[in-house]
């Protein structure tokens, strides 16, 4: 099967659409969270998501409305890791951790509660870009133009914030409304990666991208636009390969981040000078 | 009548129920050139971070060009140097000129922008990313960055810090210029008791509370000060800028 066959398939064409609009939207994200020492919160809001769909699956909805039926309990418990760093002098760190543990033990046991691990949840687990649908295609393109928006308008604010917290706040810039956006945003991109990756790898989409593009340490403004490129190509990259050596697209999309950033980083120490 | 760009009332602050500011009452006029001193922990750093909305005074209040603090908008108007910053990671991606851009309001030119650069001595890292730079250079860029929005009044904590002699007497010479020439109003925080005397035409020494707030004359001649730092101390701190001058 050649290149042009494998792209006249409907819904090759619908997973990589949404597939490049899902790597955009984690990898602009992921710059401001690993700036931010909050790499992680991808990997807390995905087992926060395995317990939401366990919940969606057990209630009994149609697989076409899992990912929207996820989005709220995501979104609040994104919210909670916010509240907890802020308010309980709790490090992002631990305040993950204990959202991460609590999505994690109630996906357990709703599986259970629904008679073990069905096909559908073991799907999520491990992700299948190849079966996105269209309210998933309509729901990516829509908060990818809300993140690419996002960053726009409040691209100082941002900054800022992502630079130093405190400095920040003392420019007016109000801290408290930008990290609840962000917070939101990054939930629902979570959920969303989950449709690419898988909950086990959520956390890979919007991590490595950004490292790969901090490894070039070129400007804040190009490491966004590098962590954008290095994700979409991992995306395509992994769909082709995927489909061509019948390998799962998740993990081969994760894999081809992962050689980008093994790239970049054996061409900088062969031309360190080279910026 | 001179506006009070900066006032407080009674302001208090406990930190996890240690009391580290006790009814602070202060203003800052329009062309002042505030020193604030005490030693650590004297809560020097927190009135600032009070003062900017940073953190929440659990008494008192704070008006800033006039506006209680809560309804204050205009934050272009000042220029903040922090201390340090709260936790530069070194493999920040952002170039000087990202930096200093950032401070830059609708006031801003790309000619200021340059005469910054070049005033700070940075020009020629403009490109360069910030966690190459050294500490002295990083602090030079923030700086930078606090001034180009050509501020009414900068508020300054511990700016010369990690700077060498030269570049920290090019320093206080910058601020008594842009406190006379320009008009800017100033408020900087330093342990240099000796040296700001030379520069700010008001200090308030700290230390939980306010200790004393007078002219630099003034602070040395005050039975106050004797009787707290003793009057072999008090000489030294007066007289440390005629040794650094002869």
């Amino acid at each position: 099967m050649n290149l042009i066959e494998i792209f006249s398939f409907v819904f090759v064409q619908r997973a990589l659409l949404a597939g490049v609009l899902i790597a955009a939207v984690a990898s602009i994200l992921g710059v401001f969270l690993v700036l931010r020492r909050l790499s992680l919160i991808g990997d807390g809001l995905a087992h926060v998501t395995f317990g939401s769909v366990a919940f969606v699956l057990l209630v009994g909805f149609s697989p076409l409305y899992v990912t929207l039926a996820a989005l709220p309990l995501v979104i609040l418990s994104s919210l909670a890791i916010l509240k907890l760093t802020r308010t309980r002098k709790i490090h992002g760190d631990a305040a993950i951790g204990i959202v991460s543990s609590i999505g994690i033990a109630a996906g357990i046991l709703l599986a259970s509660l629904s008679g073990g691990y069905s096909v559908d949840l073991l799907s999520y687990l491990f992700g299948n870009i190849l079966t996105v649908n269209q309210n998933e295609l309509i729901l990516s393109f829509i908060v990818f133009l809300l993140v690419v928006s996002f960053v726009l308008i409040f691209y100082r604010d941002l900054f800022a914030l992502t630079f130093d917290e405190e400095l920040a706040r003392s420019m007016g810039i109000k801290t408290k409304q930008i990290n609840t956006v962000l917070f939101i945003l990054t939930a629902v991109a979570a959920v969303l990666a989950m449709k690419v990756a898988g909950i086990m790898l959520v956390s890979a989409m919007l991590i490595i991208p950004p490292l790969t593009a901090m490894q070039l340490s070129v400007s804040f403004r190009l490491t966004i636009i590098f962590s954008v490129v290095f994700s979409i190509l991992s995306v395509i990259c992994g769909i082709i390969f995927s489909f061509l050596l019948n390998l799962p697209a998740g993990g081969t999309i994760v894999l081809f981040n992962v050689i980008f950033l093994l790239l970049i980083i054996a061409t900088r120490r062969i031309l360190p000078a080279s910026r | 009548m001179p506006v009070n760009l900066i006032s407080t009332e009674d302001l208090s602050f406990c930190y996890n129920g240690t009391e580290v500011l006790r009814n602070i009452s202060f203003a800052v006029k329009k062309g002042d050139y505030l020193g604030i001193v005490g030693p650590n922990g004297s809560g020097k750093s927190t009135l600032i971070k009070n003062i900017l909305g940073i953190l929440q005074p659990q008494k008192g209040s704070v008006y800033v060009f006039g506006e209680p603090l809560a309804s204050f908008r205009q934050w272009a108007k000042i220029g903040y140097l922090p201390q340090r910053l709260s936790a530069l990671n070194t493999y920040f991606p952002c170039t000087v000129k990202e930096i200093v851009n950032l401070g830059s309001g609708a006031k801003a030119s790309m000619q200021n922008f340059d005469n910054i650069l070049r005033l700070m001595g940075i020009e020629h890292l403009s490109s360069r990313l910030i966690g190459e730079l050294s500490y002295g250079e990083q602090q030079r860029t923030m700086l930078a960055r606090a001034l180009t929005g050509n501020p009414d009044l900068l508020i300054l904590d511990e700016p010369t810090a990690a700077l060498d002699p030269e570049t920290r007497e090019n320093f206080y010479s910058l601020t008594h210029e842009l406190n006379h020439n320009q008009g800017t109003t100033i408020i900087l925080i330093t342990h240099d008791t000796g040296v700001i005397g030379k520069y700010a035409r008001q200090m308030i020494y700290l230390d939980k509370k306010i200790i004393f707030s007078g002219t630099f004359e003034d602070f040395c001649t005050s039975p106050e000060m004797t009787g707290f730092f003793g009057s072999g101390t008090q000489h030294i701190i007066c007289h440390q800028h005629d040794r650094s001058n002869a």
